[in-house]
């Protein structure tokens, strides 16, 4: 029989890791999916019983979100606007069984171009803490993820917090997601914006738009055009075709290269449109 | 440290189930869903997909619904796990229980637990949740049966729900009776295709092709075998006495198992059997096959293009079957018409996607083989596996399991000759349960259709012509492909009279999973062509939808496209006026929505259909019998499977009515070939009819028989009270106590048997007969919003009208509506299945509970004189119309005509964007 590791501190954890090849099991839902009809034979660790790492904080000058911090843990939390968006994802993440176990963390370290969790979180230039036996280090999640199932992680380190900075004036911020049917559905686009606004002007924007790469990107081009403007429901009118021109979507069965651009830019301006209407 | 307590303590896991406190020890990293199960034998909490996507394996874990699937088992260490065992209370049911009960919310009841699960989840937090709240809850299960109208009204009734009292002697028939084996669905008690295994099964794994087409060697078998402990045998295409099967008498051209050349992804190559352990850990790269990969035929097209390589070499042009209805000129009608209407339409694979993957074992006696598998079929497997088998078919015992969802999908065998020539080859109980991968690849699918049609009309809107040619994907083997073939040109012209028709269907074999039968064999796809043609031609003359179809509805009296004279029970006109006062209504809504202006853009269309009951211009025969024994037990033997459309119970409701005795005094017998009758397959929507017709005879049989020994006189009253029979008449009371009469009929005294085999007559060339003897008939309208930024689209409304002679149980009726138009609705803005890419329920997407629109059932009930109290049959037509509503509301929303179905957004904004102005 395969090794089962259930610690219940993070040092245990990450000793174990330094030790031998484990495959790290947290809520589950994206491990058991891609393993239907196969044996389960690999080492695991499973970091569901550390206690500490479920918790949401902060400090002066962050928001600190566990790892094994589960999309419902998420909902019930009391935080401010500035997290709705994140929210909003949340809300979308499958269906209650799956935001009741599966964790923001798995969902960023599972690294599919389709996670929900990430273009809110980009919007939120949110950091990941990673951990090893020796070092605690973070690094920008929009560093953090490289590709299609892939990250930065090393097989001895584990993600063990998400950074997010207070921003400096009052946010507000919003996730669209754009897929087939209405629950349990892959997003063929989505779209996360924070708004940082001070006396009526956009002070601070952060656009992240997803399932169009392999990676969700922010939209820089797009975000610079927004500083200073006025933020009223012509916000969207800002958003040009030329902002998502960095974008490389895919065709598959849920739709066209084409589609995603287009509604991804269509999304985008809805948004911004709507986060401007918040008077 | 290396946590070495961790491991030690997470082989043994404690946790309480269901109030009880429970030990498992084994692999900690098990699913929780295997172990409640497996090593609990709570086999309420059901897998669909092991992937998280369907919700069936529902449980609450410390009081919040999770997927026990996705849930390894050491992470309910120490927690409390309630299960569909636990909602009721040492036989009590709740009261969520008993509203879904009243309701009629559980249909075939494989979704049910979880449903029930993520209900009491809410319930706990919110008691009185509104029907968004619900909505949200249950968003993660899936069901494919009732369209989830009825389990959202069960749960906002949670509070109201009382006991409805059953109806009295006589007066079962049209009363909205619960379902008469609803309970153990509820319970969790209900014992599905993968539910009864016995403890010592041996496991069947089947090896699939990885590729469409390839010829492929298999090396040494037995060696391997014998290199792998645990595997008993690893079963290959000589094994298998007479390797071949399908749907006709004479297309026997699917192999059991593969004989050195694949004809699709999926198709079974090699079966393993050995205990479960041993088959689930054998690794694919391991087994000793070697593919050369072939070029596959993929798609109509190609299939049909001069000189295409051939899928079966036998099958010159890769046709299946080309199949005509021919009435009067067509081609030359068209030139009197003053409108015509052209267009060519375009469907892809559907699949079923009911929650119950494919299931069953077998065991050999003596020289008989029996057979545990969830079915819609049980004769015909019987008879499939005598062949196969080359046994008698008294040698072969088909005893159906419930039935978690068919659809047309279980009519086709699935596990049923792989354990059956294991078990008989081994001398021991084998099982089999397909992965939900394995299910989708395997399984028989709608058949992709091109269709071009040309329709035409007078100046007053009266058709005169319809052309039409129907091209289907079939597959690499027949199945039910020469029933779409024959089926779809005959309701090819749509429910009207037209006096010109000329009407093919033709299906093509290519190097996909076998096409089968999807409710509707074909018709929903022809029904989205000629509905097109309606709304075009009515457009083309100003005139309004509705009154379009009203003016060429079918009325009795009237000839079909096959010549046939509807004599009676011809309700579409009905049907329509019904819709009209909510067509009006939808229609000024819309404008009044349209009016400012924006993204979002509202539209109303119609959809009519007309569905042949019952098999095509064939012989479909069903016998019931109902038993009456010295103990006064009173059963039906019902060969007919209940496969959550309700048969059981609107059988014993037509049986208790014949006889004249409540249903609740009757026990029942379902679909066990060594108890019952032949009643036929469940399909074509021909149980209420077919099999109701028999039950009622023999429901009269058995009450003519009392009544003599009795001696009491046509019209007496029935009662049985233990073993006695009471007869009240004019002359007073008579009685005659039942234990005199020696057993006569294995446990019976008495029997009555009926058989009815409903009259039709063969096609001749030109396709004209009597195909059907009866037809059901339907309208709905849909409402829907689309969003022109994105090309989506959300059906607000639906309301359907349905023709179908006599509701035997409302209840019954109205969820096999909702249930259709769930299914017409998928067929038309998601569903859409591509071999090796959708292979599971999140790539392949049935709408959810959040997809459904509010649903509006209006029941016509214009009768029909064979049939028992005037039933006809309603399990197809349900789906038919949606599609075609669906489109038009689409069009008449945005002013495009969308062709290819389903309607995905990236479709539907590619054609909106050539309109935009802005
Ligand atoms: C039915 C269904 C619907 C879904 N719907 C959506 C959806 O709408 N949107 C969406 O974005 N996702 C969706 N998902 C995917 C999934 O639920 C999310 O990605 C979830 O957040 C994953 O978290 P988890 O804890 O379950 O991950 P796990 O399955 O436990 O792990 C996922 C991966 O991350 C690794 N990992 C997890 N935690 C850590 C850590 N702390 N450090 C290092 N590595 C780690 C694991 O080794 C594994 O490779 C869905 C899944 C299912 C089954
Ligand atoms: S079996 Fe768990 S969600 Fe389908
Ligand atoms: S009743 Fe829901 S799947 Fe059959």
């Amino acid at each position: 029989m395969a090794a089962y590791l259930r610690p219940t501190s993070q040092s245990e954890a990450v000793a174990a890791l330094a030790q031998r090849n484990l495959t790290i099991l947290a809520g589950g839902t994206d491990f058991y999916p891609s393993r239907v009809g196969q044996p389960l034979t690999e080492d695991i660790l499973d970091i569901s019983a550390i206690a500490a790492l479920r918790e949401i904080g902060e400090d002066a000058g962050h928001w600190r979100i566990g790892a094994t911090t589960t999309w419902s843990d998420l909902l019930s939390a009391r935080l401010p606007p500035l997290f709705d968006g994140l929210k909003l994802a949340a809300r979308e993440i499958g269906g209650v069984q799956i935001q009741n176990a599966g964790t923001i963390a798995g969902n960023l370290c599972n690294a599919s171009p389709a996670a929900d969790g990430v273009p809110p979180l980009l919007a939120l230039d949110a950091r990941v803490e990673i951990a090893d036996a020796k070092n605690i280090t973070n690094v920008a999640l929009a560093e953090f993820i490289l590709g299609n199932r892939k990250t930065l992680l090393r097989p001895d380190q584990l993600l063990t917090a998400i950074l997010i900075p207070k921003p400096e004036h009052a946010a507000r911020s919003r996730f669209v997601k754009l897929g087939a049917r209405k629950y349990l559905v892959v997003s063929i686009v989505m779209v996360a914006a924070t708004l940082e606004v001070d006396a009526g002007r956009v002070r601070g924007a952060r656009v992240a738009l997803g399932a169009a790469s392999a990676v969700a990107q922010r939209l820089p081009l797009l975000e610079t055009a927004l500083i200073g403007q006025a933020c009223d429901a012509t916000l969207g009118d800002h958003a040009k075709a030329d902002h998502l021109a960095a974008l490389a979507p895919i065709d598959d069965v849920r739709a066209s290269r084409e589609y995603r651009l287009d509604a991804g830019l269509a999304l985008v301006r809805r948004v911004l449109k709507e986060l401007g209407e918040v008077a | 440290m290396n946590a070495p307590r961790a491991q030690v303590d997470a082989q043994t896991v404690r946790f309480v189930v269901n109030g009880v406190a429970r030990e498992y020890s084994g692999s900690p990293a098990k699913r929780l869903a295997d172990v409640l199960r497996d090593d609990l034998g709570l086999t309420g909490t059901k897998i669909g997909c092991n992937a998280g996507d369907c919700g069936a394996c529902t449980v609450l874990i410390d009081g919040r619904q999770v997927c026990s699937c996705l849930t390894a088992v050491a992470q309910v260490g120490g927690r409390s796990v309630t299960t569909v065992e636990g909602l009721s209370d040492a036989g009590t049911l709740s009261g969520l229980q008993r509203a879904f009960h009243q309701h009629g919310a559980a249909q075939c009841g494989i979704c049910t637990p979880g449903m029930l699960i993520a209900a009491a989840d809410l319930l706990s937090r919110n008691a009185r949740p509104n029907a968004e709240e619900v909505k949200d809850a249950l968003g993660g299960v899936l069901c494919r049966c009732t369209g989830y109208q009825k389990i959202i009204e069960a749960i906002l009734d949670v509070a109201c729900a009382e006991q409805a009292p059953l109806p009295t002697a006589g007066a079962a028939v049209g009363a909205r009776v619960p379902k008469v084996d609803g309970i153990a669905k509820l319970t969790g008690e209900e014992r599905y295709g993968a539910d009864g295994i016995p403890a010592d099964a041996l496991w069947l794994r089947v090896v699939r092709s990885p590729h469409h087409h390839a010829a492929f060697e298999v090396g040494d078998l037995a060696a391997f075998a014998a290199a792998h402990p645990g595997i008993e045998r690893v079963l290959c295409a000589r094994d298998v006495p007479s390797n071949g099967f399908g749907i006709y008498p004479h297309i026997k051209d699917q192999p059991v198992l593969a004989d050195g050349l694949v004809r699709f992804r999926g198709e079974a190559v090699l079966a393993l059997v050995g205990t479960r352990d041993a088959v689930e850990s054998v690794g694919v790269a391991e087994l000793p096959i070697r593919y050369r990969k072939l070029p596959p035929v993929m798609g109509i097209a190609a299939a049909a293009a001069p000189g295409a390589p051939l899928v079966q070499a036998d099958k010159p042009g890769n046709l299946l079957l080309d199949g005509w209805v021919r009435k009067g000129d067509a081609a030359a009608a068209f030139a009197g018409c003053a409108a015509v209407a052209e267009a060519a339409f375009e469907t892809g694979f559907v699949e079923h996607a009911y929650i119950e993957p494919e299931a069953g074992w077998a065991r050999r006696i003596g020289d008989r083989l029996e057979i545990h598998v969830t079915t819609q079929t049980p004769y015909m497997d019987r008879d499939e596996m005598a062949l196969v088998m080359k046994l008698a078919r008294e040698q072969i015992r088909i005893v159906p399991t419930a039935c978690g969802g068919g659809f047309g999908g279980k009519l086709d065998l699935s596990v049923q000759p792989l354990v059956g020539v294991a078990a008989w080859l081994l001398d021991q109980p084998v099982a089999c349960v397909y992965t939900r991968p394995e299910s989708m690849a395997a399984s028989t699918k709608r058949h992709p259709s091109r269709i071009r049609i040309k329709s035409g009309c007078d100046a007053k809107g009266r058709l005169l012509a319809v052309e039409t040619e129907a091209d289907f994907d079939t597959g690499a083997y027949a199945s039910w492909g020469p029933t779409v073939a024959t089926r779809v040109p005959i309701h090819a012209s749509g429910p009207y009279f037209v006096p010109h028709v000329s009407a093919r269907g033709r299906a093509f074999f290519t190097h996909c999973h076998p096409s089968g039968a999807f409710r509707g064999f074909g018709v929903p796809q022809g029904a989205i062509a000629h509905e097109a043609m309606m709304d075009e031609l009515a457009d083309k003359l100003g005139m309004d939808r509705l009154a379009f179809r009203r003016i060429n509805a079918l009325k009795a009296g009237d000839a079909t496209a096959t010549g046939q004279v509807l004599a009676h029970s011809a309700g579409l006109v009905q049907c329509l006026d019904a819709l009209q006062p909510h067509w009006d209504a939808a229609l000024a809504a819309c404008a009044a929505f349209n009016k400012s202006s924006g993204a979002r853009r509202r539209g109303v269309g119609i959809g009519c259909m007309w569905y042949g009951i019952g098999n095509t211009a064939l012989s479909n025969p069903s016998t019931m019998r109902i038993g009456l024994s010295s103990k006064g037990v009173l059963t039906l033997y019902n060969g007919a499977v209940d496969i959550g459309q309700g048969s059981n119970t609107i059988l014993t409701q037509i049986a208790a009515d014949a006889l004249g005795l409540p249903l609740q005094q009757f026990n029942i017998v379902m679909g066990d070939t060594d108890l019952t009758a032949d009643a036929g397959k469940t399909s074509a929507s021909r149980q209420t009819f077919v099999s109701g017709k028999a039950v009622e005879l023999a429901g009269r049989d058995l009450r003519a028989k009392l009544l003599s020994l009795l001696e009491a006189s046509a019209d007496a009253a029935l009662r049985l009270e233990g073993s006695v029979v009471k007869a009240t008449d004019a002359q007073g009371e008579h009685q005659y106590d039942l234990a005199w009469l020696p057993s006569r009929h294995g446990t019976d005294a008495l029997r009555g048997e009926g058989t009815f085999d409903p009259p039709t007559s063969p096609q001749d060339a030109n396709g004209q007969g009597v195909p059907y003897a009866t037809y059901a008939f339907a309208a709905q309208l849909a409402l829907v919003e689309v969003d022109c930024d994105f090309g989506t689209v959300k059906v607000l409304d639906i309301v359907a009208a349905h023709d179908v002679g006599k509701a035997i149980n409302p209840i019954q009726v109205e969820g096999q509506i909702q249930g259709g138009i769930m299914q017409g609705l998928g067929l038309a803005l998601m569903e859409e299945y591509h071999p090796g890419r959708t292979e599971n329920l999140h790539d392949y997407l049935i709408p959810t509970i959040g997809d459904m629109p509010s649903m509006k059932c209006i029941l016509i009930e214009d009768p029909e004189p064979l049939g028992p109290s005037g039933a006809k049959g309603v399990g197809e037509p349900g789906l038919i119309p949606t599609a075609p509503a669906i489109l038009g509301a689409i069009h008449h929303a945005t002013g495009v005509r969308m062709r290819q179905v389903p309607v995905l957004p990236h479709r539907l904004r590619a054609a909106l964007k050539p309109t935009e102005t802005r």
